[in-house]
């Protein structure tokens, strides 16, 4: 039951985008066409699932034994940074159909901050490595469902006669926002 | 360019979050009021500054290959050291900035200035366009979070100008996204008229 409140409340309730705000560059930058927003949902899932279990192992066995959680930042950002570059590497080597897919989103992860940030907040809510797994993917999956609708909202937007001061970025962020206010609907199911 | 200019482009040509549009999390995240905005705005430019200091100071031995991670990990040393600063002496700031501090990590104007600016120029220009940056930042920070503040609860920098609660939504998460929509047309529309 944790599991499922866990789930809901990740991807609908605290959207990680709509509500939390993180990962808004790449949000605002693949946007543009559904099928690009899948792939980058996609890479962005397997990372954020990596990286929360590296850095929730690094924390739990290495900075909390030696009583030196304040480096937490540093080492985490070390963590990710090279890790993306590993799974770079891997992915090339061992399936290279999977890196035509998601390789050239993968340079672009290490910069969304909801990866730094699901890691931190993982910490800092005191999960277990299982309930840290759930929700980091959940997270992510979050990410994807809002970057997926907003991708096809944005496709319909581009017929749309818009005043040439509001073309780009700020009707796109309106848009945001009112697809946020119609996330806030979910606040109070869990 | 004179160091005068490497301080103002970035305040309004250059504005990073107006103009270039980097920095998005924090711009949102944080904005709830024109004192959070201007806390974060403060926090990152004093980052912004010693990590352009420090880079413009070691560029020459750092290895082209591994400049990325070598600014990274000089980045989150400052991050480090404001965390533990403002814990110790604002924490009631600490609180409510909460998750966006260590995140100044992967704020792309950071890392930005510094691949673009203090890993070509000199250290006092490094130092000017740090601050310039930062204070654009900051002043977009700060305008975003006193025109929500007002909007949603009648007050700019916790002072009361209308009595009672006004519109809610926009101390909220679609408030952030809208008002940040308006404010980004609106300077588009100055920077073409000039």
């Amino acid at each position: 039951m944790q599991y499922i409140i866990i789930i809901i409340s990740a991807i609908f309730v605290n959207n990680v985008v709509l509500a939390q705000f993180l990962g808004i560059c790449p949000f605002l930058g693949v946007s543009n066409k559904v099928s690009t927003s899948l792939g980058m949902g996609a890479a962005v899932i397997f990372v954020i699932t990596l990286a929360t279990i590296v850095t929730w192992l690094v924390q739990t066995y290495v900075l909390a034994p030696l009583g030196i959680q304040f480096l937490q930042t540093i080492a985490f950002i070390l963590v990710i940074a090279g890790l993306v570059q590993m799974v770079e590497i891997i992915l090339k080597k061992v399936s290279p159909a999977l890196y035509q897919a998601l390789g050239v989103f993968l340079p672009l992860i290490t910069t969304n901050c909801a990866v730094l940030g699901v890691a931190i907040l993982t910490i800092q809510k005191e999960f277990n490595l299982l309930q840290g797994v759930v929700f980091a993917t959940a997270t992510a999956v979050g990410f994807t469902l809002a970057l997926w609708i907003f991708a096809g909202i944005r496709e319909n937007l581009e017929l749309m006669e818009v005043p040439p001061v509001m073309r780009g970025i700020p009707i796109a962020l309106i848009t945001a926002g009112i697809l946020a206010l119609a996330f806030m609907g979910f606040t109070g199911i869990v | 360019m004179n160091h005068f200019q490497n301080f103002t482009k970035g305040i309004l040509k250059e504005n990073p979050v107006l103009v270039l549009l980097l920095g998005m999390c924090p711009t949102l995240g944080v904005s709830t009021s024109a004192i959070n905005g201007m806390g974060m705005g403060l926090a990152t430019t004093f980052v912004l500054v010693m990590s352009n200091l420090v880079i413009s100071l070691v560029k020459d031995f750092i290895p082209d290959k591994v400049r990325i991670p070598a600014f990274i990990v000089i980045i989150a040393s400052f991050v480090t050291i404001v965390e533990l600063v403002m814990q110790g002496f604002a924490p009631a700031l600490f609180e409510q900035l909460g998750l966006f501090i260590p995140l100044i990590v992967v704020n792309c104007i950071v890392l930005g200035r510094a691949e673009a600016f203090a890993s070509k120029n000199g250290v006092v220009a490094s130092i000017f366009d740090g601050l310039g940056m930062g204070l654009g930042f900051a002043f977009a920070l700060t305008i975003l979070g006193a025109i929500r503040e007002f909007l949603g609860s009648g007050a700019v920098f916790s002072v009361k100008v209308i009595p009672g609660d006004l519109m809610l939504v926009f101390i909220l998460a679609p408030g952030a996204f809208l008002v940040l929509g308006y404010l980004i047309a609106i300077s588009k529309k100055i920077n073409k008229t000039k």
